[in-house]
């Protein structure tokens, strides 16, 4: 089962800060690209030369009206090779697959009033929501935590479309988001999507919470990049294969090394596509996700495979 | 019991404990629903208002901290149940308890005001009638208790069915002797 995949070019690269490369991309063939609503993102296969690194990134609001894709990529030092890839070695005219958008993170159509929250790169499918929502004539505000205004990506044009509906914080200003300040006085049928470090997301979330507000209100885009750790062996029972999954590989880039198909779609632990039987486990899982609750990780019947990993010898799975 | 679908399904009223303030509208006999719910917490009666449509019952006596406001009828409830919703901010539980067709409108409102589903509660009390529309001619009878029944519009019988369509909050009736005329079955509460 293959996915609908798009192959692209890469007609635009451009740095809009020191830290974040902006990427506009347009079908190798030349036909338009779909649109696509706010929140979507795409998994963008890189070819390095030595792998295939695919990492999930959010299309930002120029993809909305479709035609072209856009996304921002932040280089991370703690990167797999993705990010630095497309920052030092991608040129404009290089090709790239895609696949086919998915949206986990949608913005609520029936919203009287929606609370975007970003901080740092996570400004990616808020920016676009903000773009949709204000597409739609609907009432929100765009609050944006930044290291320095030099640091923040689309700081400018943001506060050139938005106006006062933006909030800028800048950490170099000192200036911190406060969520507490922002919860009081929203009406009722508010909606809020947060996306940014993992420590906001669930400080955000937590505050809400804690103010009354229902979790059906309250939206978070919380993609993981998979992370490395220790080796260790796999085994896949049905299709009787092995493979060691390095350093800085996933369990689901490995099994793609040596050619057999698993489901994925976000490859960032949230979407659940990848679930994985777990047959025998010789360690302790190291479940990384933020599909399985914590009585299924207890059990330790099912792995994420996009992201999660083992603390241990060998883990045998049910593929 | 019947079991589809769309029909909406109710559960017991509890207090969201983080809630900054409660909103309940309710009617009837289901302001015993909200004594209970709200007998043991006296933060959250302090922070509660109570729209209740028809008069007020012994029930009251366990909500001693909260506001209840008397309404003469389910019309004027949803007049202030709307006015209190426009009002009221995130943080705001909203709890609903009377008839099935009482919980039906109810909801409704408020989910036109932006409350999601899953954040409403609701709790049947009293009796069990329908709110029926006649598949034939359309027209829309209150409180039937009972199945089959005659249209009152267009004098068919009508059988009950479980199907219930949200969209116009009421069950549907379908002729139930079409093949052979006046031949029905037995008439069962509802
Ligand atoms: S692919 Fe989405 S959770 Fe693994």
């Amino acid at each position: 089962m293959r996915a609908l995949q798009y192959t692209v070019r890469v007609s635009e690269a451009e740095a809009v800060t020191p830290r974040v490369r902006r990427l506009r991309l347009v079908a190798a063939d030349g036909t338009a690209l779909p649109p696509v609503s706010a929140g979507a993102h795409t998994v963008v296969s890189i070819d390095t030369g030595e792998r295939v690194i695919r990492n999930a990134y959010s299309l930002t609001a120029p993809s909305l009206s479709g035609g072209a894709y856009e996304i921002a990529v932040l280089r991370t030092p703690e990167s797999r090779g993705g990010s630095a890839f497309i920052h030092e070695r991608l040129r404009e005219g290089d090709s790239l697959t895609l696949s086919a958008p998915a949206n986990f993170f949608p913005v609520n159509r029936r919203a009287r009033h929606h609370v975007l929250v970003a901080g740092g790169i996570g400004i990616t499918p808020i920016a676009a929501m903000a773009e949709e929502i204000f597409r739609l004539g609907a009432s929100f505000e765009l609050h944006y935590a930044v290291r320095s205004a030099h640091d923040g990506a689309f700081c400018r044009e943001l506060a050139a479309r938005f106006g006062g509906r933006l909030h800028l914080y800048c950490g170099e200003r000192q200036e911190r988001l406060q969520v507490q300040a922002v919860l009081p006085n929203q009406p009722l049928g508010t909606h809020l999507y947060v996306c940014g470090p993992e420590r906001m997301i669930e400080a955000v979330l937590a505050d809400a919470r804690a103010a009354g507000w229902p979790n059906a209100n309250l939206h978070a885009e919380r993609f993981v990049a998979p992370a490395g750790g220790e080796p260790f062996s796999l085994f896949l029972r049905r299709s009787q294969r092995s493979v060691t999954v390095g350093a800085d590989e996933s369990v689901l880039e490995a099994i793609e090394r040596i050619g057999v198909e698993a489901p994925h779609l976000c490859r960032g632990g949230a979407c659940g596509e990848c679930i994985t039987a777990v047959s025998h486990a010789d360690g302790t899982l190291d479940h990384r996700d933020h599909f399985l609750s914590a009585a299924e990780r207890d059990a330790g019947e099912h792995v994420m495979i996009c992201v999660s990993r083992l603390k241990g010898r060998e883990l045998v799975l049910d593929l | 019991m019947s079991e589809v679908k769309s029909r909406p399904k109710w559960g017991r009223l509890a207090v969201v404990p983080e809630a900054a303030a409660h909103l309940v509208c309710a009617e009837g006999v289901g302001l015993d629903a909200v004594a209970e719910a709200f007998g043991d917490h006296d933060a959250a009666q302090a922070a509660a208002t109570v729209l209740l449509a028809g008069p007020t019952t012994a029930a009251q006596a366990g909500l001693t901290g909260t506001r209840v406001l008397s309404h003469p009828s389910r019309a004027t409830a949803f007049t202030a149940f709307h006015a209190h919703l426009d009002r009221a901010k995130m943080g705001t539980a909203i709890y609903l308890a009377g008839s099935e067709s009482f919980l039906n409108a109810a909801s409704a409102i408020a989910e036109a005001h932006g409350v999601v589903r899953e954040a409403l509660q609701g709790e049947h009390r009293g009796a069990r009638t329908r709110r029926v529309q006649c598949v034939h001619c359309k027209g829309i009878m209150e409180a039937v208790a009972v199945s089959p029944i005659v249209c009152s519009h267009c004098g068919v019988h009508l059988m009950v069915r479980d199907h219930y369509s949200r969209r116009l909050g009421a069950f549907m009736g379908v002729v139930v002797d079409a093949e052979a005329p006046g031949v029905l079955p037995q008439a069962l509460r509802l």
